[in-house]
């Protein structure tokens, strides 16, 4: 699976991800509609639209916690419901809500997320936590830590997985400066090594490889604007 | 590849479920005051019955299996509410629900732990009480097996209705009236071995329907809590 050569070859024949017609209603409103995407190995896909238009949505369907669409998933030309198990192994998902358990440490946090995951690789949770600036931290329960900070454990994850496909919810969110900069190097780095990043921001990123999609931008969107729920 | 893929899934289930099992019995450890919670009320209501009804210990040796069962059930029922309420809460749900390992395991440790916390200390403290209620002493070691197994059943059932409400702000009711009625033949099983056994009569029946109760529950009821879970999310 972190071959280079696999990941490269299929990356050629064939889009990892391909969204066909993919519709999704919320209390009788069309989100967004008749999605057609195709994403590669490689590719960084930020998806853009005002709030409320279903980027979240987008996103928890696409990481498979809402099964609330119409249309197609696939996963390597496979619909998604019969490679479940595959696409797990493969995919890593940050919501917007980070996940982290606030009585617990990052260590103890990272421990849990690698156990219940898909594959990870040899990276210790020091390591990890070392390379987003928590050193000295790890045996501090986590709501003695600062929201960035706390984005920063989430973000840790991204260390340890072997998963090719991201799935990050404005995984730029109160990170400082060095923050951002040090996740689009890890994601630039992670599609240079063939994997696939879907993320939503209102950061205005600098990735060469970079696919930006606008929700609106689709015939079957409405464009409405919800009200805030 | 297929062997290989399937053993590292064994092993990752098996790893998954004590990872499981571990934090939340970290997180019950840190949140010390919330565990306490149920069995506080529980030591309470039960010294509360003999200034209420009445000192003798006649009387309080007829009501003791009731009124043990009774507030056994109704600490368990307190502490239903929060099982899957600070994942759901925190983002760790979603997490579990898209995770590659199956849903039921982790489900199964959570409710283990729930059972650890609640159910296990409940039937710890329970021949104590007995003792404040003047439980004749053939009933002992009855109350104490009935309960094993009984609150075990009522931390399995009591799930469905915690996944079920889980994303009710205020699911607290709801999920009393949704589990009450399951728990009605436990309470009815559990109380008659007790009775039974005070009156000197064998209770091999009433333990065999509480041991079926609970191995139906170990295998349907983390399948409903996991599909429950799955529901409750995607609103």
């Amino acid at each position: 699976m972190s071959d280079p050569a696999v990941s490269e070859s299929s990356s050629i024949s064939a889009p990892l991800l391909t969204l066909r017609q993919l519709s999704c209603e919320r209390d009788e409103r069309v989100l967004f509609g008749e999605l057609d995407l195709e994403c590669r190995a490689g590719e960084v896909i930020q998806v853009f639209g005002p709030n409320g238009s279903g980027k979240t949505t987008l996103l928890r369907t696409l990481a498979g916690v809402s099964p609330d669409y119409s249309g197609d998933i696939l996963w390597q030309d496979q619909p998604l419901p019969r490679v479940k198990w595959e696409y797990a192994q493969d995919l890593l998902y940050i919501g917007h809500l980070p996940g982290i358990k606030k009585a617990l440490t990052p260590a103890e946090n990272l421990r849990w997320y690698a156990a219940i995951g898909g594959t990870t690789t040899s990276v210790t949770n020091d390591e990890a936590l070392r390379q987003l600036e928590l050193q000295g931290y790890e045996d501090t329960p986590c709501y003695q830590l600062s929201a960035g900070q706390l984005r920063r454990v989430a973000l840790a994850r991204l260390y340890q997985t072997q998963a090719r496909i991201w799935i990050l919810d404005e995984p730029f969110t109160a990170l400082d400066k060095a923050g951002i900069a040090k996740l689009e190097q890890l994601i630039a780095a992670h599609a240079a090594k063939g994997g696939l990043v879907i993320l939503t921001s209102h950061q205005d990123l600098t990735l060469s490889n970079l696919r930006r999609i606008d929700l609106l931008d689709f015939p079957g969107s409405t464009g409405e604007v919800p009200y805030a729920s | 590849m297929q062997a290989e893929q399937a053993a590292r899934s064994n092993g990752g289930t098996f790893s998954m479920f004590w990872a499981t099992l571990r934090r939340d019995l970290t997180l019950a450890i840190r949140h010390r005051g919330e565990m306490a919670n149920p069995l506080v009320f529980f030591l309470i209501a039960i010294t509360m019955v003999p200034l209420g009804i009445s000192p003798e210990s006649g009387v309080l040796a007829s009501i003791a299996p009731g009124m043990i069962w009774v507030m056994a059930l109704l600490a368990t029922l307190l502490s239903l509410d929060g099982l899957f309420r600070s994942d759901f809460e925190d983002g760790s749900l979603e997490q579990m629900l898209i995770s590659p390992q199956p849903l039921y395991f982790t489900v199964l440790a959570k409710i283990l732990v729930h059972w650890l916390v609640t159910g296990l200390p409940v039937t710890l403290m329970a021949p104590l009480l007995g003792v404040m209620l003047a439980l004749p002493q053939a009933g002992y070691f009855p109350l104490c097996i009935s309960l094993l197994l009984g609150t075990a059943c009522m931390s399995l059932i009591g799930a469905i209705g915690a996944a079920l409400t889980v994303a009710l702000r205020k699911g607290g009711l709801l999920l009393s009236l949704i589990v009450m009625p399951l728990y009605v033949p436990v309470l009815i099983f559990g109380t008659s071995a007790v009775q039974n056994a005070v009156a000197g009569v064998a209770i091999n029946t009433q333990l065999a329907v509480l041991g079926a109760f609970l191995a139906i529950a170990i295998v349907l009821a983390p399948l409903a809590a996991a599909g429950a879970l799955r529901i409750a999310n995607n609103g």
